[in-house]
């Protein structure tokens, strides 16, 4: 305990916390890109998934195996195959690259099963008044079934995104300077564990706290009906 | 040669055949009511003419133009002639009332916004919702969403409406103001299609009634005469049964 308190002083230095700051950024960037690339290639695999016609078995399988095996795998797993996947044909990527690639690896399978329930959420009788009116299958999506189907995919596909900031603590295992290597690295250099991690841990807290929060409030607005939320405004107005 | 020609249509459900073969035939302006028991395959018949059920069997006509139902474009030209109002209205429920008229108009047969809002404008006012433009489709009654969902399928400029049940689900005291919409329809010369449970709203403004039973036609023939004098028995149970208060 003295050993800590002796230590405070050496340990907050302006040099000490740059460096927890620059990679509590980078571990911010990594999960955030990851995550935003692997929604958005997530809604491509759905929509893949539900071409109708035989066929597009094959795609169907595709999309529903890359799904099943990816939720089946830990994320450490993918982590090291992506390294040595990536470092046989390309051998000068970055070990950022490589970070964001598997988090998008595996954000993709996630965020696809969500997304899927979502839009399997709105009813069908929706889709068949756009069908009977000659819209395609696209439009559809994008005009009809996905603006309905918001409130049910964003709160789930934001707790996952901030649970998964604490999961890319697994990247330090390939060597990416994010915070729990830099934690690592801080205990290395004879500063008490207890002190180092007691301050990583806050900061995983503060990163993650506020986005769940934003996830809370955007829960609440969109369980709102559209309608009562519309008089609101009118009634403000 | 007739408007709408329909011959021998057949569709299933997995293995249960819920058309069994039906023919009728329409003129331009004519408007046709299909009655019958639940399960007589009446919505069928209308859900296979603009292609949301799949047809097994048989042919369909519009001026003698036969719709391919397996083939897309085809399909796509059938659900260009022919518009449906559900039961259920199934506005889309993120559009203002408004853009629920609009949205097929402008983003599918690409009319210009300024022309598609002013007939948008129109037809709600013609049905009575002038004033609801801007309000999302949970703050109206069934009564007033089943109007603008006529309303949208109008939009679309339709040869056939179709219309399925369009007061089933609607509390009694607004049933009248959809029929009202229909009626005017009606008198204008729309050539429609219409499923319904109200026999006096038939016998009204039907030009032709077809009784179906088990997903067949059992006897068409004039209002009057399909009510009052049934020649086959099935209809005259049935009649008998849902006439006689």
């Amino acid at each position: 305990m003295e050993r800590i308190l002796e230590q405070i002083p050496r340990f907050f230095t302006a040099d000490n916390m740059a460096l927890l700051l620059q990679s509590a950024g980078l571990t911010l960037a990594m999960t955030l890109t990851g995550c935003l690339i692997g929604f958005g290639l997530a809604f491509i695999l759905v929509f893949l998934r539900q071409t109708p016609g035989l066929w597009a078995l094959p795609l169907r399988v595709v999309c529903i195996t890359y799904v099943e095996v990816f939720r089946r795998i830990p994320f450490i797993v993918v982590i090291y195959l992506v390294l040595f996947f990536i470092q046989t044909v390309a051998s000068d990527a970055s070990l950022f690259t490589i970070a964001v690639i598997s988090i998008c690896i595996y954000a993709i399978a996630y965020t696809a099963d969500i997304i899927r329930g979502g839009l399997e959420s709105v009813p069908v009788t929706q889709t068949e008044a756009a069908r009977a009116m000659n819209f395609g299958r696209l439009r559809t999506l994008v005009t009809v079934t996905l603006p309905q189907a918001w409130p049910v995919i964003l709160p789930p596909a934001i707790a996952f995104a901030v649970s998964f900031i604490k999961d890319t603590a697994l990247v330090s295992q390939i060597g990416v300077f994010e915070l729990t290597f830099r934690g690592k690295e801080l205990n290395n250099q004879g500063y008490s564990g207890i002190l180092v991690f007691g301050t990583i841990a806050m900061c995983y807290f503060l990163m993650s706290f506020p986005l769940s929060m934003l996830g809370q409030y955007l829960e609440k607005r969109l369980a709102t009906p559209r309608g009562e939320r519309s008089a609101r405004k009118i009634r403000r107005a | 040669m007739p408007h709408l020609a329909v011959n021998d249509l057949r569709a299933k459900y997995g293995a249960l055949e819920v058309l069994k073969g039906v023919s009728f035939s329409m003129e331009k302006g004519q408007v046709v009511a299909l009655v019958g028991p639940s399960g007589s395959g009446k919505s069928t018949v209308l859900r296979t003419l603009v292609g949301l059920t799949p047809v097994s069997g048989g042919s369909v006509t519009i001026h003698g133009d036969e719709i391919r139902y397996s083939n897309a474009a085809s399909v796509r030209r059938a659900r260009d002639q022919m518009a449906i109002v559900f039961q259920q209205y199934n506005l889309f429920q993120n559009m203002r009332i408004i853009d629920n008229v609009t949205v097929a108009p402008t983003k599918i047969k690409k009319r210009p916004k300024a022309e598609a809002r002013a007939d948008a404008e129109r037809l709600l006012a013609m049905v009575g919702l002038a004033d609801k433009l801007n309000a999302f489709p949970d703050q109206l009654s069934g009564g007033q969403q089943q109007r603008v969902a006529i309303a949208r399928a109008l939009a679309l400029h339709p040869e056939i409406l179709l219309l399925d049940e369009v007061t089933s689900a609607l509390d009694p005291e607004l049933v009248n103001e959809v029929l009202d919409t229909i009626r005017r329809l009606a008198t204008e010369g729309m050539t429609m299609i219409l499923v319904s449970h109200e026999m006096a709203f038939v016998r009204e403004v039907a030009d032709k009634v077809i009784f179906m039973d088990s997903g067949a036609v059992v006897e068409e023939g004039l209002p009057e005469q399909l009510f009052d004098a049934p020649k086959t028995d099935r209809a005259r149970e049935f009649f008998g049964k849902i006439l006689r208060h």
